[in-house]
């Protein structure tokens, strides 16, 4: 265990170390600063002065440690666009983000699960090829498309919910959330059904496959010679085993969902931390830029640690050595 | 590819002739009407985008056959020279059954060469890491499962937000994502194939690894490949118009399905639906009839595929 911990621990900063290797040469290196960060019509001495200050007139691999040192330190730049320090601008974000990924999360196990236990316990009938067959649509259809078709039917033929923005907000211990108000749920139930279509798909056959593998499994020919009811089986022991995969996925989705909240809150103007990276593109924010591949980079290899040492956490069987596959 | 090989004569029966292994793959995949269906639809798709300019009314950007007394018309309007926009024009006078057709080319461009380099580079290098083993495959599959942790849409974003706009660059990035399925894939079947006595008898013969590898090997992990190179082709343009739609993908010079709902998004509000709704129409047609083919495919080849 503590080897594969250090192991672990030590794979992931060397990725984040190429990480922001790549990122400081795509953004700083291909691109040029100079031409971004000072006025091109101020004097001469100004520029080569402002070029010595930031520190731009030394070798690459000295300037690359600088940003590194920097970054380390938590400086990422101040945000062209806004003013502010490019980690505080992403951070004012990031709630908006977390609420709208946490409902998704939230409907796409609600609906996911039981779907997935009704699609695996009658596999052959009717319904399972419905459920089935709606999970593929979920893998394959754009998620942007199927965000443009629900604001077309709920918002503009319907009229019933609004089609962009965050709508009303309280703040509960100092963090802005709109999941308390009405109009705030309004707001947040397309965006949150739109996110939610791709993991619950995933969810759904998760559990379908779990399931039709657990009922051929002896302990439930057991628990049916034992003379057991069809729903004990099902929703006390078969349940039970099936969850330790279904959970770690679900951390693993999470990730996913924070990724694909890009292009929801794209499509529905939701103000979170994708839509903000995207206009930061748009907009050439380069400080916004770097602060949020690094922070999002860095997210990703936290919960990837996290599942994997849940995972032997909660599976014993699991073999903690290097050898993956 | 695939698609294109399990077009020809399917009715014909086992009794027509000697059961080649060919006939029983046209047979088992004609089983499915759904699939077929979708195979046709897809086939439909390939020749319109090869012979676009052929069939569509207009050059949908060559200005000097537009007319801006036909700009936002809805769908089915008579335009002032008599002619129909049967899905309506947009802000410019742009016959949309046009724009669409174009901008069909330019998606199915993208993903179909993309697909390729990543199959050939993700080929490469699974079939290299699960032929030689040892340190070339971990060292492989260390960076293939470094980059699957990471979801696509991120990495594809990631490089082109460093990278800028470009028909080139999203290329490159649609590859950067896609060649480590290959790669894992192909690795899969490989170390499984290599320990067979045909290729301990390749050895003998004293080959040379080359030969091995692409003549012996290859041939005989292609099976789960056809379906992946399927399903990622559909995987390519849905993210292709993922990226055009969030403005970091193509140039507004070469416009895709994805760039044309991205365009249209903004009149949708004000009620002319139809910019972005059919353009998404055609998106989804191609998505779904390239994934029901290659759902198929994998139920004929059945081969284990790990996703």
């Amino acid at each position: 265990m503590g080897v594969f911990l250090i192991r672990r621990v030590l794979q992931s900063v060397l990725v984040l170390f190429l990480m922001s290797l790549v990122v400081f040469v795509g953004v700083y290196a291909i691109g040029n600063p100079i031409a971004v960060l000072i006025d091109p019509r101020a004097p001469q001495e100004a520029i080569d002065q402002a070029i010595h200050n930031l520190g731009l007139d030394r070798p690459l691999y000295e300037q690359y440690f600088f940003f590194l040192g920097n970054a380390l330190a938590g400086h990422l730049g101040n945000s062209f666009v806004f003013n502010e320090p490019a980690l505080h601008v992403i951070m004012q974000r990031f709630p908006a983000t977390l609420e709208l990924t946490l409902s998704a999360m939230v409907i796409a196990s609600v609906f996911g699960l039981p779907l997935g236990l009704i699609a695996g316990y009658w596999s052959e009938r009717p319904v399972s090829r419905v459920i089935m067959t709606g999970s593929i649509l979920g893998f394959s259809l754009p998620s942007f498309w199927v965000g443009l078709m629900l604001i077309i039917v709920f918002s503009i033929e319907l009229g019933y919910l609004p089609a962009t923005g965050r709508g009303a907000t309280v703040s509960v211990l100092g963090v802005a959330t709109s999941l308390l108000t009405l109009d705030g749920l309004r707001h947040i139930l397309l965006p949150a059904i739109n996110l939610a279509l791709f993991p619950m798909a995933l969810i759904i056959r998760l559990t379908r496959a779990g399931v039709r593998e657990h009922l051929q499994l002896d302990y439930v020919k057991f628990a049916r010679a034992k003379g057991l009811t069809n729903r004990r089986i099902l929703f006390t022991h078969v349940l039970k085993n099936i969850m330790i995969p279904v959970v770690t996925v679900m951390g693993l989705l999470f990730g996913l969902i924070i990724a694909f909240a890009v292009v929801t809150e794209s499509v529905f103007a939701w103000p979170g931390m994708g839509k903000l990276i995207i206009d930061s593109i748009t907009l050439l924010d380069r400080p916004v830029i770097v602060a949020y591949l690094l922070l999002t980079v860095g997210l990703f290899i936290l919960i990837n640690l996290v599942v994997d040492i849940l995972y032997s956490v909660l599976d014993p069987r699991v073999r903690l050595s290097e050898d993956s596959r | 590819m695939s698609a294109r090989t399990a077009g020809g004569p399917q009715a014909t029966a086992p009794a027509a002739g000697a059961e080649t292994p060919f006939r029983r793959f046209a047979a088992d995949f004609a089983a499915s009407a759904v699939a077929v269906t979708a195979l046709v639809t897809f086939v439909a798709i390939l020749l319109i985008a090869l012979f676009g300019p052929l069939l569509t009314p207009q050059n949908p950007y060559d200005l000097a056959q537009l007319s801006l007394w036909d700009s936002g018309l809805p769908p089915g309007s008579v335009g002032t020279d008599g002619q129909v926009y049967l899905l309506g024009t947009d802000d410019q006078g742009r016959d949309m059954v046009s724009a669409i057709v174009y901008g069909l080319r330019i998606s199915l461009g993208v993903a179909i060469s993309s697909g390729v380099i990543a199959l050939v580079v993700g080929t490469t290098a699974g079939i290299v890491a699960g032929y030689f083993g040892g340190r070339i495959d971990s060292v492989i599959m260390r960076i293939v499962d470094m980059q699957l942790a990471f979801p696509a849409v991120l990495v594809a974003l990631i490089l082109l937000a460093v990278l800028g706009r470009g028909v080139d660059k999203i290329i490159f990035a649609l590859v950067a994502v896609q060649w480590a399925y290959y790669a894992r894939t192909v690795r899969s079947s490989a170390v499984v194939e290599r320990r067979k006595e045909y290729i301990a008898a390749a050895r003998c013969l004293s080959l040379g690894a080359a030969r091995i590898v692409f003549r012996h090997l290859l041939p005989n992990c292609l099976a789960p490949l056809i379906v992946l190179a399927t399903i990622e082709v559909a995987s390519a343009v849905a993210l292709e118009a993922t990226l055009s739609f969030l403005g970091v993908g193509l140039p507004v010079t070469e416009p895709s399905l994805g760039l044309l709902i991205s365009n249209g998004y903004q009149y949708m509000l004000s009620g002319r639906y139809w910019l972005s709704f059919y353009p998404g129409v055609a998106l989804l047609i191609t998505i779904v009839s390239i994934n029901l083919v290659g759902d198929q495919l994998r139920d004929v080849l059945n081969p284990r595929l790990e996703r």
